[in-house]
């Protein structure tokens, strides 16, 4: 390693350094890629193996769909891969649809990202409307997901009618009323209820425990009820004055500065321990968010969870999903068939009964699974009853091309204001800083 | 390259009668041998330099060409040229000199301890040790560990909310840092771990070192009286100055590419933007974040051309100073 004594003087020195700086930053540029091969081919006996790539919890499992198609189809085999976090999903969904590789058969796409992906995806995704009956779902989904051609890329999931879930219990302990019905009257004023009926509870609340786990939350169900949101009809970015966004900027700030939440970003590993210890007293809850808090929570708080009407009168929708099937695939028609299964009324309804998350096809509202439907884990809330009136209710949002990335990135600053005591001056400068770059 | 033949560079045959016959092939066979001499060199190392080419200097001009367009992660087939202004852009983003600061904290605190404890660890296993392969070997363990492992381990170390370096803490009554979280305590966290990882790998680059010191430097020191200290300072330090120097280098240019550690810190969204403030935000987790999550593929390409121009800066800063070094070691 002696390099100065072998001879060859700074000339050569320089040029091996030089090297080295340059391939070190090539390799740089190359690096992270990593390549999901799967194995679509149709063997030899004429079986397929489907593969569905999605995020979070879209419940199939649960509901054991995978295995039902499976035995309704002998020679189809359905492979689920789930990515935990949406926004680590979608940057690979996107690089995957650049190189046409490591793509599934069948691909999840959140709400936030629709409008991006028909705007500049579409050519590479199957015309959906030539297998599903588009007037099957509610008027505003399916609209989502159709481009300028007319063609649907997307058939959908779920729809994110928003309740609020709550703990009973720490409510009693609390002094406050407890029952479903007293709690949606003590916020049936809107949001400032809300946070009214959470300096109530701080006062007496048990020791280590906080009204809400996170303002950003509150923020986005805030948002979610407005039709206007981040962009206008004419698809320019309007969230630096539009009006939803301040509303739920100034209650998140409200909350964080009362100390009401305890400041935990959604999905991340310190909200799920802080479900699992039971710290939290309300969630605010779209209906995919039953799932999540039963199944990180765990069997120590069943039926000590309750859900009960959103605050406010107008309803909100926060998040919803949509299956794609890319043109690229080796068996587009077997995922398109898979596709028209899995997002019709039985199958939604299904899912619906495993994990809470509620169906956006209409059909499924009629089915007496859906309607009468109840959750033991949340001591048997009629959550049929409560999203279904919530879910007739929600206005047709305008969608924008980066609303999932202004979501997160106002999220990002509304927990720093929570966490790290950031002025809300000064958060909100460096979000929209942020969100100025995303835009770009 | 043959070497026993003994007409290379040997003179032309003698003149003679048959000398015009049998000039033509003989001429031929020279130039052939120049040819061979001077054309072979360059046809082993090529394989390098094509590899090179393909995998290193195309991307890295392709990336040169990326940086002045307009290139979007939503429709890379349409690019616009735009001149200069990916870079102006990410030069007026404060973003990116906290990363630049960040990248330069890390590289300082997690680089200088390392190489000290390195040099001391090597001094160390430079003795006469019984089992000494075996502790070679061990101190290179960590290196041998993949950078996603070591910080996911790390990560459950620092974890604020029941880690194992809070629960350590606690019966010292300070439990409660959020080590991700906070402003020093998160690049300390992260400096751990590169620590941890490089550590022995320098050891190694040392011990090698100190081997090829003449034994009789120290022979002649301990007559004269020296200690072991006074040893480590006068004849291991000075004839290891130009390995220091190296080592330097190669922990710059790694500090300078560090990203594995920071991403997985906390992983997740916070961990792709260095933080939740950006408070352990390096230069390439800017890159990532400003190519693959926001989709902007431009500036992306920029940062990464500004981290060439930095790291050249930095190489030439380090080339004077050891030519100032050596002439004052002189």
């Amino acid at each position: 390693m002696r390099i100065t004594r072998t001879g060859g003087g700074h000339g050569r020195r320089a040029a091996a350094l030089t090297t080295t700086v340059l391939t070190a930053s090539a390799l740089l540029l190359t690096g992270c890629s990593s390549d999901d091969s799967s194995s679509d081919a149709k063997d030899s006996n004429g079986n397929i193996t489907l593969t569905v790539a999605d995020f979070g919890q879209f419940g199939y499992k649960e509901a054991g769909l995978f295995a039902q198609y499976h035995k309704l189809h002998p020679n189809i085999t359905v492979k689920e891969n789930t990515t935990a976090n949406e926004q680590d999903y979608y940057p690979k969904l996107l690089q995957q649809l650049n190189t046409s590789s490591g793509l599934s058969d069948v691909q999840g796409i959140e709400v936030g990202r629709i409008k991006e992906v028909v705007d500049t995806q579409a050519a590479k995704f199957a015309d959906l409307s030539k297998t599903i009956n588009v007037s099957d779902w509610v008027s505003w989904k399916e609209k989502q997901a159709t481009a300028s051609d007319g063609s649907v890329i997307g058939a959908g999931t779920d729809i994110g009618p928003m309740s609020l879930c709550y703990r009973s219990d720490l409510f009693k302990a609390a002094g406050l009323p407890s029952d479903r019905d007293s709690v949606a009257k003590a916020v049936a004023g809107g949001w400032e209820d809300y946070l009214k009926l959470g300096e109530k509870f701080k006062a007496k609340a048990p020791k280590g425990t906080y009204f809400m786990d996170s303002a950003s939350a509150m923020y986005n169900a805030v948002v979610g009820s407005s039709a206007e949101q981040y962009y206008d009809a004419s698809g320019k970015a309007i969230y630096k004055n539009s009006p939803a966004v301040q509303q739920g900027w100034n209650l998140a700030a409200e909350a964080a500065s009362k100390k009401l939440t305890e400041g935990l970003p959604q999905f991340t590993d310190a909200w799920t321990a802080a479900l699992r210890k039971g710290t939290v007293a309300t969630v605010a809850c779209p209906a995919w968010m039953a799932g999540q808090i039963s199944t990180n929570a765990g069997d120590a708080y069943k039926g000590k969870w309750d859900i009960a009407r959103a605050p406010g009168t107008s309803a909100a929708n926060w998040g919803g999903s949509f299956l794609a099937v890319p043109k690229s695939g080796k068996n587009v028609k077997a995922a398109t068939d898979l596709v028209k299964w899995l997002t019709s009324p039985a199958q939604q309804a299904a899912v619906f009964k495993a994990i809470g998350v509620f169906p956006s096809n209409k059909g499924a509202y009629d089915l007496a699974s859906v309607k009468n439907a109840t959750l033991p884990y949340f001591n048997n809330a009629p959550i049929g009853q409560i999203y279904a009136d919530e879910a007739k209710a929600i206005p047709e949002a305008v969608l924008g091309a980066k609303d999932g990335t202004i979501k997160d990135t106002i999220s990002t600053q509304i927990n720093n204001m929570e966490q790290r005591g950031t002025k809300p001056a000064k958060a909100w400068k460096a979000a929209t800083d942020s969100i100025d770059k995303v835009i770009g | 390259m043959a070497t026993t033949t003994p007409t290379r560079g040997a003179p032309t045959p003698p003149p003679g009668g048959v000398g015009a016959v049998s000039k033509e092939p003989s001429v031929w066979r020279t130039r052939l041998w120049r040819l061979d001499d001077k054309a072979s060199p360059y046809a082993y190392i090529a394989p390098f330099f094509l590899i090179f080419g393909a995998f290193g200097l195309y991307p890295m001009l392709y990336t040169g060409w990326i940086a002045m367009h307009r290139v979007e992660m939503t429709s890379l087939s349409q690019s616009e040229w735009v001149g200069w202004d990916n870079f102006a852009k990410i030069l007026q983003d404060s973003e990116f000199w906290t990363a630049v600061t960040n990248t330069f904290v890390i590289g300082v605190i997690s680089t200088v301890p390392q190489l000290l404890m390195a040099l001391g660890l090597a001094h160390l296993l430079n003795y006469k040790l019984r089992a000494s392969t075996f502790w070679r070997t061990v101190i290179l363990t960590p290196y041998a560990t993949s950078v996603a492992t070591a910080a996911l381990v790390f990560a459950l170390v620092f974890r604020a909310d029941g880690g194992l370096l809070n629960w350590v803490l606690h019966f010292v009554g300070i439990g409660n840092t959020d080590w991700g979280n906070g402003e020093w305590s998160s690049k300390f966290a992260i400096s751990a771990i590169v620590i941890w990882r490089w550590t022995g790998y320098n050891t190694l680059i040392y011990l090698a070192a100190m081997q090829a010191v003449p034994t009789d430097l120290y022979e002649a020191a301990s007559i004269d009286g020296a200690t072991r200290w006074q040893q480590f300072r006068k004849v291991t330090i000075p004839s290891l100055r130009p390995t220091i120097l190296f080592t330097i280098v190669i922990s710059t240019i790694g500090s300078m590419q560090l990203f594995g550690e920071p991403l997985l810190l906390q992983g997740g969204t916070l961990g792709s933007t260095g933080g939740s403030e950006h408070q352990y935000e390096t230069l390439s987790i800017y890159l990532f974040n400003y190519g693959w999550k926001l989709g902007h593929l431009g500036p992306a390409a920029a940062v990464a051309w500004a981290m060439l121009v930095l790291l050249l800066l930095i190489a030439l800063i380090n080339l004077i100073v050891g030519r100032v070094l050596r002439k004052s070691a002189a």
